[in-house]
C-alpha cells in the first residue's frame, strides 16, 4: 500500500510540475538565482543518490561488489561509453565480483 | 549515443515565429531531419526503460508498479529515485520528496518549450506529460515552430512507447531472473545516477554541490530515518550558490573584465546523451547570467 501511496504522490507532483512549467508566463521563473538552483540541485540530489545506493543499504554504510560496479560505470563514463553500456558494465562487474566471492 | 545540439537558450522573440509565419520558411530544417535527430534520442534513450524495470523489481516492486511508474510518472531520474528510496524503507512520502524535487527541473523546460511550441490551453495538458529532458534537447534545437512541434511530438511519442515497453520487459525479465543482487542489477540504479551525473560537473560549483551533497547523505545516513539524508543532501545546491554569491559579491569591483563568453563553452560541452545536453546548456546559461548580474 506505501508503494502505491508513494507512486500515486510521485505522479501526481511530477506531472503538476510539468503542467507548471508550461503553463505559467515566460519570466515569471527566470531570475538567474532560481535558475542557477534549479540546475544545481539535481546535482546534489544525484550525487546524493549515488552515494546511497553505492555504500549503504539505505540505513547503513557498508561495502561490497556494488562498490566495485560503480567505479567500473565511472571509468566507462570517462572513456566516453553510451549511457547504456556504462550501465551494462556496472552490472556486469558487481556479478562478476559476487561470482569470485566478493 | 545520438550527439544532438544543445539549446542555444531560453527561446527570444525573433527566435520564436508568430502563428502567421509561412508554413515553410525558408531557413527551416526538412521534415526528414528533424524527424531522424528525434528517433534518434527516442530509440536510444527509450531503450533504457529496461534497466529501470530491472531495478524497480530489485528493490522489491511488482511489475503492475513499475509500470504504473513509466506510465504516469515519465521522468527517469525521479523514477529511479523514488524505487531507490522505496527499497531502503522510506516512508512513500519522504521517498516521494526526493523524486518530486529531481523532477522539479521540468518546470524550467516547460518555461522554455511554452514559447516555441505555442499549443493551445487546451493541448497544454496532453503535451505536459512528455516535458522531459530529451524531449525538450530535441525541441529547443530547432530552428522554428513547426519543426519544433514535430520534434517534440515525434521524441515524446517514440520514447514514451519505448520507455514503457521497455520497463514491462526489464520488470518481467528479472522476476524470471529470481536472485537479482546475483546478477549484479542492483548496481544497475546507481550506476544510471553516475551517468546522468557525471556530464553535469562542468564547472567548480556543481562538483562542489556533488560532493557536498555526497558527504552530508554519508554523515547523516546513519544518524536520521531512511529517506531524509537525500533531502538534507539537497541543501548542498543553495549551500555552494550561497558561497558563490558571496564571493561574487566581493569581487564586483572587477567582476566586468570577467565576464566570460558562455556561448562557446556550450558549442564546445561534449552532450554525451541528449539529457545531459540541456542540463548542460542550462547550467552554463544560468551561470552566464548569475555572473552578468553580479557584473552589474
Amino acid at each position: 500500500m506505501n508503494v502505491w501511496i508513494a507512486i500515486g504522490v510521485t505522479a501526481v507532483g511530477c506531472y503538476l510540475v510539468k503542467y507548471l512549467g508550461l503553463l505559467v508566463p515566460a519570466g515569471a521563473l527566470e531570475r538567474p538565482l532560481v535558475q542557477r538552483l534549479a540546475a544545481l540541485l539535481p546535482v546534489a540530489l544525484l550525487a546524493a543518490l549515488t552515494a546511497q545506493q553505492t555504500f549503504s543499504d539505505g540505513h547503513h554504510l557498508y561495502l561490497d561488489a556494488r562498490v566495485a560496479g560503480v567505479g567500473a560505470a565511472v571509468v566507462a563514463l570517462l572513456l566516453r561509453a553510451p549511457f547504456l553500456l556504462v550501465v551494462a558494465v556496472a552490472v556486469a562487474v558487481t556479478a562478476g565480483v559476487r561470482a569470485l566471492g566478493g | 549515443m545520438e550527439r544532438t545540439p544543445g539549446p542555444e537558450g531560453p527561446p527570444s522573440p525573433e527566435r520564436t515565429p508568430s502563428p502567421a509565419a509561412p508554413e515553410h520558411p525558408p531557413g527551416s530544417k526538412p521534415r526528414s531531419a528533424v524527424i531522424r535527430d528525434a528517433l534518434g534520442v527516442g530509440i536510444a534513450v527509450g531503450l533504457s526503460g529496461f534497466a529501470f524495470g530491472v531495478t524497480a523489481s530489485g528493490a522489491g516492486l511488482t511489475v503492475l508498479q513499475a509500470c504504473a511508474l513509466s506510465l504516469l510518472v515519465f521522468t527517469g531520474a525521479s523514477q529511479f529515485a523514488l524505487v531507490g528510496a522505496l527499497a531502503a524503507g522510506g516512508n512513500p512520502f519522504t521517498a516521494a520528496a526526493g523524486a518530486f524535487f529531481l523532477g522539479t527541473r521540468n518546470a524550467f523546460y516547460g518555461l522554455r518549450l511554452s514559447g516555441l511550441l505555442g499549443y493551445r490551453a487546451a493541448v497544454k495538458p496532453f503535451a505536459a506529460h512528455w516535458v522531459i529532458d530529451e524531449t525538450s534537447a530535441v525541441t529547443l534545437a530547432q530552428p522554428d515552430r513547426r519543426s519544433a512541434r514535430l520534434g517534440f511530438t515525434v521524441t515524446g511519442l517514440s520514447l514514451y512507447a519505448l520507455w514503457n515497453l521497455t520497463t514491462l520487459a526489464g520488470a518481467m525479465g528479472a522476476e524470471a531472473l529470481g536472485d537479482t543482487e546475483a546478477w549484479g542489477l542492483d548496481a544497475a540504479g546507481p550506476a544510471v545516477f553516475v551517468a546522468l551525473l557525471g556530464p553535469m560537473l562542468k564547472t567548480t560549483a556543481e562538483r562542489a554541490t556533488a560532493g557536498l551533497g555526497a558527504v552530508l547523505l554519508l554523515v547523516t545516513l546513519p544518524l536520521l530515518p531512511a529517506g531524509a539524508p537525500v533531502l538534507v543532501a539537497a541543501l548542498a545546491a543553495p549551500a555552494v550558490l550561497w558561497a558563490e554569491g558571496r564571493r561574487t559579491r566581493t569581487r564586483t569591483g572587477d567582476a566586468p573584465s570577467t565576464t566570460h563568453t558562455g556561448t562557446t563553452d556550450t558549442e564546445t560541452a561534449d552532450t554525451g546523451t541528449t539529457d545531459i545536453g540541456t542540463t548542460v546548456t542550462g547550467v552554463t546559461d544560468a551561470e552566464k547570467s548569475t555572473r552578468e548580474a553580479g557584473a552589474r
